[in-house]
């Protein structure tokens, strides 16, 4: 009995939210692989165009409910998120429009579109506050959770409860229809392979008649429709602030690398790799020692190996190892 | 009057002239080799024959029709296909998606042209899953003539295709531009190897310094005693 609610405390503090952390980050470190392979440069930008969709699903949330539309248990945000993903595209069309295309005209180094991007980034920081403010905002609605830890102490008799949030099962739900949807485009249809093509070598495709201008626009519907859903999710997830996107850019841009830079396979598992250490090394283990081992022996401390502050260094040094010893990723990728 | 013909082009990079007054010309079903040292404008002549270069003076015909001004896209839908020497292949796609690309610009399937495809080079046809980036160096020169062929063009352009494969694997390499030659399709390359691309060349043109200096047959242009002697080695 011990040993199972050991168990289920893991379940509950590391396995479903690393599950649902790295599947933000995932669909983040997708949407900067997109970009770096077809238009090769470091989107820094990105976190920022998450917020934006966030943003967009939360003053539609706030329209719809004002409206009297809701969608039940479920969160308003799953109704109006296809708007959402509108919006963003168009915002990263416009952005494209204005400042990306002149660069890719230019011919510019990486380097340097990657300086804008941070201006970018910077920008739209400032255009989403001037929006809706800086302050936190939870537009979440709906049933709360799944299952309830209450519920879930009920039917098994444990001590430990296991509780699933809604947010939480609709993060991991959309995630997989939405990477599914993204591989069977790009591996199976003829546009799909079309913007490979371009990503691997420009020049044939120019020669086999691909249209650049139409794979860049694709490229960016993918990159905001990955981004508005990626931040709504987070958002929903763990309440809306603006400045917390900033902050998200560091683990997401690990997580692609960790997985092996341009390669979509590589940035979804460098997303569980990233979240599931920053839980691991930042989670208090006394409770499951507790558990485990005859209480005489367990010792006062919290057995936590970092503080919850510290979470972002520990993707940074993942990162820092990844680059050192083994600068592909785990799946091979470009070396940057 | 040749299928494809350059005629009396003058072109090169930014202001500096490579190739001056240069003809080169192919027949249909007909092979037609351009030789000649390091740094004599033979590529250049190829890519601005495909338009990948400005051509100052003079014009391209293909079927009797100027294409002097048209886009390298356009070209491949008048039936001109091109493999380049470096760079030729997708390396992350699968052997038949690189395949796929080539007919890209058509709008169909190229079921037809797969199989002749396949059934031209029936290595591609085991190995048609894998990344083309994993394949050996004539395997990929392979996939870079498939791609090409996938138009199913009226003249092949081919910029070295024996660069950097065994002289066993070059020799399949010739076969099968013989072999595809023998369907109907004009085919025109640029080769290092002198001696060999002229042993199997209808037309040959030797170039020197970016202009014409000997144009025959592939056979007599190998009894020629100055060619031997400047350019095949004795």
């Amino acid at each position: 009995m011990d040993f199972l609610n050991g168990i289920t405390l893991i379940a509950n503090y590391i396995l479903i939210p690393g599950l649902t952390y790295g599947s933000q980050l995932a669909l983040g470190a997708l949407g900067i692989t997109m970009i770096y392979t077809v238009l090769r440069f470091s989107n820094f930008a990105h976190g920022e165009l998450m917020s934006f969709g966030a943003m967009s699903s939360i003053l539609l949330t706030w329209l719809f409910s004002d409206l009297g539309i809701s969608a039940g248990i479920l969160p308003t945000a799953i109704i109006i998120l296809p708007i959402a993903i509108i919006i963003t595209i168009v915002y990263c069309l416009i952005i494209d429009k204005f400042v990306f295309r002149f660069y890719r005209q230019q011919k510019s180094k990486s380097v340097i579109t990657l300086i804008v991007s941070i201006g970018v980034m910077f920008f739209s920081g400032g255009l989403i506050r001037f929006i809706i403010g800086p302050g936190d905002k939870n537009f979440f609605d709906g049933e709360r959770f799944i299952l309830k830890a209450k519920t879930f102490k009920a039917f098994t008799g444990l001590n430990e409860g296991l509780a699933i949030k809604t947010t939480q099962g609709i993060t991991i739900i959309l995630t997989i229809i939405l990477v599914a949807l993204l591989f069977w485009f790009l591996n199976k249809t003829k546009t799909g392979k079309s913007m490979r093509a371009y990503s691997d070598n420009q020049d044939l495709a120019l020669l086999s008649g691909i249209n650049p201008e139409r794979v860049v626009l694709i490229t960016w519907i993918i990159t905001g429709t990955l981004a508005c859903v990626a931040g709504t999710l987070y958002g929903l997830d763990k309440s809306y602030k603006p400045f917390t996107y900033l902050h998200l850019v560091l683990p997401i841009f690990a997580s692609a690398i960790v997985g092996g830079v341009g390669n979509p396979v590589g940035a979804i598992i460098g997303g569980f790799v990233i979240a599931f250490s920053e839980l691991i090394i930042t989670f208090a283990y006394k409770k499951i020692f507790f558990y485990l081992i005859p209480n005489e022996f367990t010792p006062n401390g919290l057995l936590q190996i970092l503080s919850t502050d510290y979470k972002i260094a520990v993707s940074f040094v993942i990162l820092v190892l990844v680059l050192l010893i083994k600068p592909t990723g785990i799946y091979k990728g470009k070396v940057i | 009057m040749y299928l494809l013909s350059a005629q009396n082009i003058t072109c090169g990079y930014n202001s500096i002239d490579i190739v001056f007054n240069c003809s080169i010309g192919v027949n249909k079903g007909e092979i037609a080799s351009i030789v000649g040292p390091n740094g004599a404008g033979k590529s250049t002549v190829m890519k601005a024959i495909f338009g990948l270069l400005e051509i100052k003076e003079g014009k391209v015909l293909l079927d009797g029709e100027d294409i002097t001004n048209l886009q390298p896209q356009e070209r491949v839908l008048k039936g001109m296909g091109f493999v380049p020497q470096t760079n030729n292949i997708f390396p992350s796609l699968s052997v038949q998606e690189n395949l796929e690309m080539g007919a890209f610009i058509e709008n169909n399937d190229g079921k037809d042209m797969l199989d002749y495809i396949y059934g031209l080079f029936p290595i591609l046809h085991d190995k048609r899953h894998q990344q083309a980036g994993e394949l050996s160096g004539g395997q990929r020169q392979q996939v870079a003539v498939g791609r090409a062929l996938m138009t199913n063009p009226k003249v092949l352009m081919l910029d070295e295709p024996s660069a950097g494969v065994s002289p066993i694997v070059m020799e399949g390499i010739f076969n099968k531009i013989q072999e595809i030659a023998k369907q109907g399709t004009a085919v025109l390359m640029v080769e290092q190897n002198a001696k060999q691309a002229l042993e199997i060349s209808d037309l040959g043109f030797v170039l020197n310094q970016g202009k014409n200096l000997f144009t025959n047959t592939g056979k007599s242009l190998l009894d020629n005693k100055e060619v031997r002697k400047s350019f095949l080695g004795g």
